[in-house]
């Protein structure tokens, strides 16, 4: 395997079990508190669902950038990313105006040890997003002028990464009842 | 897509600027320097520390030279923090980052890590937490002092703790040294994985290359949970959740899974660099390929893999299902069997084998022996009906110094002084090295033995002053206090010529040859030091694997890995 395709493999691994532990207590907490279901009933299924596709969406163009990449073709590439990094600020975006209207409702993050974990989970991975919004924006700088075309992929290995957290955060945190 | 020429890019030898050299730099060897000196600093301090808790507790109130009086609160900081400094700034910046660092490059026979640039940030965050950790001490309420472990609620409230900057301080600086060897971590195991030698086989990496690359992987796997852990338990400290409160939903056991799932496979992230640096010093001077060479990488792979499952071991008290602790006793004392068969190898390689006793091979063989007792003496803390008796007292104490001292100092000191000539190209002195060696064996054992008398006869730990406790202050429990402080003091004592040797030497050791040891892997194929890239444009290729010691109708006894047949 290329070596750093290798290392963005070893930072997923090593994300995968900071994310895991966070979700396994979290997890325990649930079934040890069934009134957890009633503090879930308010957040927002709507946005979340929204976000997931948005998320899900940015994705898809992550994977059209690798394969623009593969072909050569770094302003293609460079573009995709920029659809992704879109998807990132909208992701966040929606986020805000979720956490606002929640901490407004009075649901903030010491209200009890659901919003605890809820605001802790959400903002870890909302942390991620940012984090590798940004640094997709220096590969696209380079994708741009052709230079370093390889690493669109190592991104993309990062972002769906990004992308699969999420889809356990969402069924967790606002689904499951 | 791959880039297989990342480090090769600048390092062509060319004199480069103090900042570039020093500060910046991105050389393997470099790094390793500035992890292995951070190191060697943390470990005079987290000594200091020992020193002043030793004799607060041998005698009570007095005016501890070079310190002061020791109020209760301080005291509480100096074990909590002399426990944080020697397992994270002392062990991992040691035995993983230093040798980590210097030997897989060269010994691997390339020219430097695969993301010196990562490597770099590695140190220097690092460095920061270095200083965050230290900044503890100058704040208001002063440095942390609810143990090492860090337990929920007195690390969660700072009205318990009484050391509200202190705890988020001690948290960060931990965190941040994480992020530190995660960054490194990935690193070893990339440049291990894509970067060796040609010809050079899995079975061909010598063992401690090995070792640190599995410790680095267990690390890497089990941090995860604790990071999360942290993250949460500074939430409970500034912004006032209850994740770990129960009153408001939460549960302090929690943390201790999380802290544990880490800290018990850390023991095995730092023991397997040990064992690795003690199995090449006792390949090359019993000239003699380690014995069941392979089982001893099956073998610490099975420690690896039992490491994760022993966690709760730590928590035989903490009101878990006893049932659960059925089974976590069961798996304690499986994953004796991979570890005891490790030793068992190492001695079998003694067997009828030409043994010189040199200063690195001497370390070898003590790390082998003392490490044998902290062994031993797990087994009883491992089986929860034991444990219940033997729980947080000093036999605990003393148990868990037979085995970080022989992994954090021994196995240390036999690497630094079989790998100084290549790392500084002098000689240490072998007189100073036998005298430094024999004043640290000696004192340790004699502070370690008694304390396990003090653990049986029921003495717990992180208390102040046992003067305070009708039951331990006894004249007879207070003269080995002494006893065991004053033996301490003898062995701080015989650090001043390790020092000296260290830096005298420098200067004034002989000077070194490429191969001083006559030893088979690639490092010592180069200049001592080796210059900038290594292998001055020449790589080696392998022809074979690294301990080809004694072999049958060759004139020479070793065979380096480079020579072809």
């Amino acid at each position: 395997m290329a070596t750093g395709q290798l290392a963005v493999w070893w930072v997923v691994a090593s994300e995968v079990v900071i994310f895991g532990g966070l979700l396994a207590a979290y997890i325990e907490y649930r079934m040890a508190h069934p009134a957890w279901a009633g503090h879930a009933a308010h957040t927002n299924v709507v946005a979340g669902a929204f976000n997931t596709f948005v998320l899900l969406t940015s994705s898809l163009t992550a994977v059209l950038a690798h394969q623009a990449a593969e072909a050569g073709n770094g302003r293609k590439a460079a573009k995709l990313l920029g659809c992704t990094m879109s998807g990132a600020l909208v992701f966040l975006a929606v986020k805000a105006f979720e956490w606002t209207t929640e901490i407004q409702a009075g649901y903030t993050i010491t209200a009890n040890s659901f919003w605890s974990f809820y605001y802790t989970a959400a903002g870890i991975h909302a942390l991620h997003v940012i984090a590798g919004a940004i640094i997709m924006g220096f590969v696209a700088r380079d994708a741009l002028a052709g230079r370093e075309l390889h690493r669109v992929e190592l991104i993309g290995i990062y972002w769906h990464f990004v992308d699969v957290v999420w889809i356990f955060l969402f069924p967790l945190l606002y689904i499951a009842k | 897509m791959s880039d297989p020429a990342m480090p090769a890019a600048d390092h062509d030898h060319h004199q480069m600027s103090f900042w570039a050299q020093y500060i910046f730099a991105t050389d393997h060897k470099m790094i390793a320097k500035q992890y292995m000196f951070t190191g060697l600093a943390m470990a005079l301090i987290g000594g200091f520390f020992s020193y002043c808790l030793r004799m607060q507790l041998a005698f009570p109130g007095i005016d501890v030279p070079g310190y002061g009086m020791v109020s209760a609160g301080e005291y509480n900081a100096l074990v909590t923090n002399h426990g944080t400094i020697m397992i994270f700034w002392v062990a991992m910046p040691l035995l993983i980052a230093a040798f980590g660092n210097f030997l897989i490059p060269l010994m691997l026979g390339c020219d430097d890590m695969v993301f010196p640039k990562i490597n770099r940030l590695s140190f220097q965050i690092f460095f920061l937490s270095t200083i965050v950790l230290l900044a503890s001490f100058a704040v208001p309420g002063g440095a942390f002092g609810g143990a090492w472990t860090a337990y929920p609620p007195l690390s969660a409230k700072a009205a318990y703790s009484l050391t509200p900057a202190g705890s988020s301080l001690w948290l960060l600086a931990v965190a941040l040294e994480f992020v530190a060897f995660l960054l490194g971590g990935i690193n070893f195991i990339t440049t291990t994985m894509n970067a060796r030698a040609p010809g050079m086989k899995a079975f061909d990496i010598p063992l401690v290359v090995w070792m640190i690359v599995l410790a680095s992987i267990i690390f890497m796997l089990s941090v995860g949970p604790l990071v999360a852990g942290a993250i949460m338990l500074l939430f409970d400290q500034v912004l006032g959740t209850g994740f770990y409160d129960p009153a408001r939903g939460g549960d302090p056991v929690l943390w201790q899974h999380m802290f544990w799932f880490f800290g018990h496979p850390e023991v095995y992230v730092v023991l397997l660099p040990a064992l690795g640096i003690t199995a090449d010093v006792i390949s090359v001077f019993a000239r003699k390929r380690p014995f069941g060479l392979r089982l001893i990488i099956y073998s610490a792979i099975g420690v690896g893999v039992l490491s994760f499952v022993v966690w709760a071991h730590h928590q035989f008290i903490s009101g878990i299902d006893p049932r659960m602790a059925n089974i976590f006793t069961i798996t304690t004392l499986l994953i004796s069997v991979p570890v005891a068969e490790m030793i068992f190898l190492y001695m079998a390689t003694l067997y009828r084998a030409s043994i010189t006793l040199t200063t690195p091979m001497l370390w070898a063989l003590a790390f082998v022996a003392e490490f044998m007792i902290g062994g031993v003496t797990g087994i009883f803390l491992g089986d929860s009906a034991s444990d219940i008796y033997f729980h947080d007292s000093y036999f605990v104490l003393a148990h868990f110094h037979y085995t970080f001292f022989p992994i954090a100092i021994i196995a240390v000191f036999a690497g630094l002084t079989f790998w100084y000539p290549k790392m500084f190209g002098r000689m240490l002195s072998e007189t100073l090295g036998k005298i430094h060696f024999w004043g640290t064996i000696i004192p340790f054992n004699l502070i370690f033995i008694p304390l396990f008398v003090l653990g049986l006869g029921g003495q717990h730990r992180r208390i102040y002053n046992y003067q305070h406790f009708s039951d331990l202050a006894s004249t007879g429990f207070q003269d080995i206090r002494v006893f065991a402080t004053i033996a301490l003091l003898v062995l701080l004592g015989f650090q001043l010529v390790f020092i000296y040797n260290f830096f005298a030497s420098m200067k004034k050791g002989r000077v070194a040859e490429k191969n001083p040891w006559r030893s088979n892997t690639l490092e010592w194929t180069t200049a001592s030091p080796p210059p900038h890239g290594n292998f001055a444009g020449a790589f080696p290729t392998v022809y074979r694997g690294p301990y080809e010691y004694s072999v049958q109708g060759r004139e020479s006894d070793f065979w380096p890995q480079d020579v072809p047949d």
